[in-house]
């Protein structure tokens, strides 16, 4: 408990101090430091017991604390972007970034942290304000599009999950109003009719927020004209945060015996995103609009998950850890491209291996890590995933999904692999790969290679909590 | 007679069909502002015993909703040269029969949702349709202004809703709800700001840079 | 039929060019005027009376019925409604549609009238007139719906009488929507601001002012007597559902039919003093409002 707090207001104090400080060099040292004190925090976390007691407002449980620790993660490479970001750019509205980047990270772990669900509730609505200024921060009318596509579609999404979250607070018969713990303790008493109504508000609340299709329509903007270390946030900590949101309610639904109600919209939503996502990847040219459908697909992946049950929530906590890892490295180094040719649009770059060749590995290795190929910790989620469908009968969906990850290879490889193999043109750039710009990806594809190959005890126990607590299994 | 705050959720449905049919964004903005003066006065006809929580509820929403927002949207407007919806996705008509539909719809479903300890009977059909007419306004209209305006009738009706709880889970709800509306709307009114600056005008079909 | 039954619609008859007059006099004092005489509709029309009729050789028998059935379309009507809250002196089921029905049939004639002329002003008058009146009419019957329904009535006598009174503990909220709802159809039905403007005389913005251009002498005198008795007696609806919300006795409810006609036309002169008269384009907005309005009403009541 004690942990959780000072996790929260870590980020908090430290960014009311960056916000007065007057050097940026000081400010970026200040948001590297946070960032490495909370994930030391986080890890810190596995360690000592910090589960909720009954009817404390925060604590980790299993499934917080793995999102907690991937949006930690994240955060760390991305703050390591930023830095190298904002010195290409003059360090323009440096102070802002680190201010809403500050809050980001506050908001976030108070969702990861949240054991009420209308506290949770006001971290998401945080997170989703916190990443408008960073959108627009190339202040050209393109991001002001974007942003405010972003910003009206995710409030839409948060007001109608709070409309949720009210619905849930009248269903509820005994028991503390929202508090998670006693929402499933008390899952028997709840009203099953208004509980419905809960669940659909906040499907499609949390669904915006995590761009399932048909609401996704923000996501390709948003990722396609925020800078590179914010779409990083948003693909690897924003839509981990948003689908903790959807677990939470899948959670107290599994608890009151409803999951027979909450699979249709699930598998529903989440093959719709497959789909559409794959549909649109085909056509697809700019690397960071690709990413941005890759991360549709893999948000539909996770609700089939979490529809299909059993096993497959298993799947879904390793996949969000994957998922969260991988994506935001493929946006740091697709943030590396940029720096060299001045655009994400594939026609844009050739013969990127000669002159850019550490992120050229990483966007190789990346594509087969997002296409969930072995040996990475994504193609063991989606194994387990893949698994869960066949044993609980739903062949067909497990054929279909890998139909569609079959298309999503061929279109992420074409455009990728054209952009990296191909033969530069004569006295083409090269761009200089200081550590600064390599590390943070290279880490995380590494963490991802890693679990794919091994996933540890400490994890592997956290994992099956988490299945647990979402009424499934560890396979 | 009626006890005041049936009157009162009449009135809001009566503003919730003013967003709807008017054009000029002057007058939408203004309904918005009217909307936001009877949910302040709302808390204080359901809970007669005016207690600080509602007293505080009723000021922060008055302060919020009726005073603070429509200001600030109407200073973004100033600079507008065009300030009417010019050509909605849906005539106004259409969106008037729209909305009585969207009532009609939520005063039928409403009885099915048997929600614990309220005030009133018309509060959850109330907020329903005020739902409804947000969404609406959101999806048929092209002015910046005028979806957010859409996006603030939305969250009215969330709010109504809210009320049927706010003894039950007090304070954080109705802080939800107000931080909620304030900071979503103060930053789209920025944004609104910029868009002015940028496009010379607030429509947002000019927003057809970014397709595939 | 009672005294006070039969005695309704002779004082109707004898206020209807007051009510018109007051409202004028209302506007003209809300914008800083002195304005005609409350009574100047009487003298207008004893001085069109002595005057000569003149008629055009195009037009036919069509173009002199047309002031005759306005006058007598709108009579008949007014001997449907029971103005004193008890009873009226004709009465069936059904009387509603032929309140409505009188009141169109009126209006129909009106328009083969100014059509009859052959000129193209008077045309574009008709073309609005009938457009306004199909977007009036459904709001119309919306409207007379939500009173059968909260009282349970087919008959204008039980709707506007003895069971409104009855309805009025158990559905205010519905019928002030309703009389609201109401209002804003009387001054489409009457063309007045915001729909048509009275006192206009630019032939490309008059509707009823237009349609009557070519008529003069005693026929201009039916139809403008015509056009202030729908006022009154539309303005007499009105105020019957406000009033029923106090049982009164019959001789009581028809005397406070008066000072409720004055309140009415007042109403009327706020309304046009504050709003300017709505493109042609958005009338049907109004009407649609006024629709949604009752429509709304009737969601209440039906809950």
């Amino acid at each position: 408990m004690i942990l959780a707090a000072a996790l929260l207001a870590l980020p908090v104090v430290a960014g009311l101090g960056a916000y007065w400080l007057p050097s940026a060099r000081v400010r970026m040292g200040l948001l590297l430091g946070t960032a490495a004190l909370h994930l030391a925090g986080c890890l810190a976390a596995w360690r000592l017991p910090c589960g909720p007691a009954s009817g404390d407002w925060l604590g980790l449980d299993a499934l917080g604390l793995i999102v907690l620790t991937v949006a930690s993660a994240v955060f760390l490479a991305v703050a390591v972007g930023s830095r190298a970001f904002l010195a290409a750019h003059a360090q323009r509205g440096e102070r802002v970034f680190a201010g809403c980047l500050f809050g980001f990270l506050g908001a976030a772990t108070l969702v990861a942290e949240s054991q009420h669900l209308a506290l949770m509730w006001i971290g998401m609505e945080a997170t989703t304000l916190a990443m408008a200024p960073l959108v627009f921060h190339s202040r050209t009318r393109r991001s002001l599009e974007a942003v405010w596509k972003y910003l009206l579609l995710s409030s839409v999404g948060i007001g109608l999950a709070l409309f949720g979250t009210f619905f849930l607070a009248a269903a509820q018969g005994a028991g503390r109003p929202l508090i998670l713990g006693d929402l499933v303790l008390h899952a028997a008493s709840l009203q099953p009719g208004l509980l419905r109504a809960a669940f659909v508000f906040l499907l499609v609340g949390y669904g915006t927020k995590m761009g399932l299709a048909p609401l996704h329509a923000w996501k390709p903007d948003t990722y396609g004209e925020a800078p590179a270390p914010v779409a990083a946030l948003m693909a690897g900590a924003l839509t981990s945060c948003a689908f903790l949101g959807l677990a939470r309610v899948t959670q107290v639904m599994v608890a009151a015996h409803q999951f027979a109600f909450v699979r249709p919209p699930l598998l529903a939503l989440g093959l719709a995103s497959l789909v559409v996502s794959a549909g649109f990847m085909v056509w697809q040219t700019d690397l960071r609009r690709l990413f941005a459908y890759s991360s549709v697909e893999h948000m539909g992946l996770l609700a089939i998950a979490l529809g299909i049950g059993g096993a497959g929530m298993f799947g879904a906590a390793l996949h969000i850890v994957g998922n969260g890892l991988v994506k935001a490295a493929m946006f740091l180094a697709v943030g590396n491209v940029i720096l060299l040719s001045k655009t994400s649009e594939s026609g844009g770059t050739r013969g990127l291996l000669r002159r850019a060749p550490w992120t050229s590995v990483l966007l190789v290795l990346g594509l087969f890590a997002v296409t969930g190929s072995p040996p990475f910790a994504l193609f063991v989620s989606e194994f387990a995933i893949l698994g869960a469908a066949f044993h609980a009968g739903l062949a067909w969906l497990a054929l279909v999904i890998v139909v569609l990850f079959t298309i999503v290879f061929v279109a992420m490889a074409r455009v990728l692999l054209r952009v990296v193999y191909t033969a530069p043109e004569p006295g083409a750039s090269v761009l200089a790969e200081r550590p600064a710009l390599v590390a943070g990806p290279a880490l995380l594809v590494g963490a991802v290679l890693l679990l794919g190959l091994h996933v540890p005890a400490p994890l592997r126990a956290v994992l099956a909590d988490a299945a647990r607590a979402l009424g499934g299994n560890a396979p | 007679m009626r006890p005041v705050h049936e009157l009162l959720l009449m009135l809001v449905v009566l503003t919730d069909f003013w967003v709807l049919g008017t054009g000029r964004l002057s007058s939408t903005i203004r309904a918005a502002a009217c909307q936001g003066a009877l949910l302040a006065m709302l808390p204080l006809a359901l809970y007669r015993d005016a207690s600080p929580h509602m007293l505080a509820l009723a000021a922060g929403t008055l302060l919020v909703k009726a005073f603070w927002l429509p200001r600030l949207l109407t200073r973004a407007i100033r600079e507008a040269t065009d300030r009417r919806e010019v050509e909605p996705l849906l005539g106004f008509n259409m969106s008037l029969v729209l909305g009585a539909v969207a009532v009609a719809v939520a005063f039928s479903i409403s009885p099915g949702l048997p929600i614990p300890g309220l005030r009133s009977d018309l509060l959850v059909p109330v907020a329903l349709s005020t739902v409804m007419i947000g969404l609406i306004v959101l999806t048929t209209r092209r002015k910046a202004v005028t979806q957010v305006v859409g996006y603030l009738v939305l969250e009215n009706g969330i709010y109504v809703f809210g009320l049927s709880q706010a003894e039950r889970v007090p304070f954080l709800v109705d802080v939800g709800v107000l931080l909620d509306v304030f900071a979503g709307v103060f930053v789209m009114g920025i944004v609104v700001f910029h868009m002015n600056r940028a496009f010379d005008s607030l429509d947002t079909s000019n927003f057809a840079e970014l397709e595939e | 039929m009672t005294l006070t039954a039969a005695l309704g619609p002779l004082l109707l008859f004898a206020v209807a060019p007051a009510v018109t007059g007051l409202a004028n006099r209302a506007k003209s004092a809300l914008t800083g005027r002195r304005g005609a005489p409350v009574l100047q509709g009487y003298a207008d029309l004893a001085k069109l009376w002595r005057k000569g009729v003149v008629y055009s050789r195009t037009t036919t028998v069509l173009f002199r019925i047309a002031p005759v059935a306005a006058v007598a379309t709108a009579a008949l009507a007014t001997w449907l409604v029971p103005l004193d809250g008890v009873s009226a002196c004709v009465s069936f089921a059904g009387d509603l549609v032929a309140f409505a029905g009188l009141l169109a049939l009126g209006r129909h004639l009106l328009v083969l009238g100014a059509l009859d002329t052959g000129s193209s002003f008077e045309g574009m008058g008709a073309s609005r007139e009938v457009t306004i009146a199909a977007f009036a009419e459904p709001a119309l019957l919306l409207c007379f719906t939500l009173l059968v329904v909260a009282t349970g009535g087919l008959r204008l006598q039980d709707m506007l009488g003895v069971p409104l009174a009855h309805a009025w503990s158990a559905a205010s909220p519905s019928l002030v929507l309703a009389a609201a709802a109401l209002f804003m159809l009387s001054l489409a039905e009457n063309c007045r601001v915001p729909v048509d403007d009275p006192l206009t005389h630019l032939e490309l913005t008059m509707i009823h002012e237009v349609m009557i251009l070519d008529h003069s002498g005693p026929d201009l005198a039916l139809l403008q007597y015509a056009a202030s008795l729908k006022t009154a007696l539309l303005g007499a609806v009105v105020v019957r559902v406000f009033a029923a919300c106090l049982p009164l006795p019959p001789a009581v409810a028809l005397a406070v039919l008066l000072p409720g006609l004055a309140l009415y036309a007042a109403g009327i002169g706020i309304v046009e003093s504050g709003v300017a008269r709505l493109r042609m384009q958005k009338v049907p907005q109004l009407m649609a409002a006024a629709a949604a309005v009752a429509g709304f009403g009737l969601i209440l009541l039906l809950r």
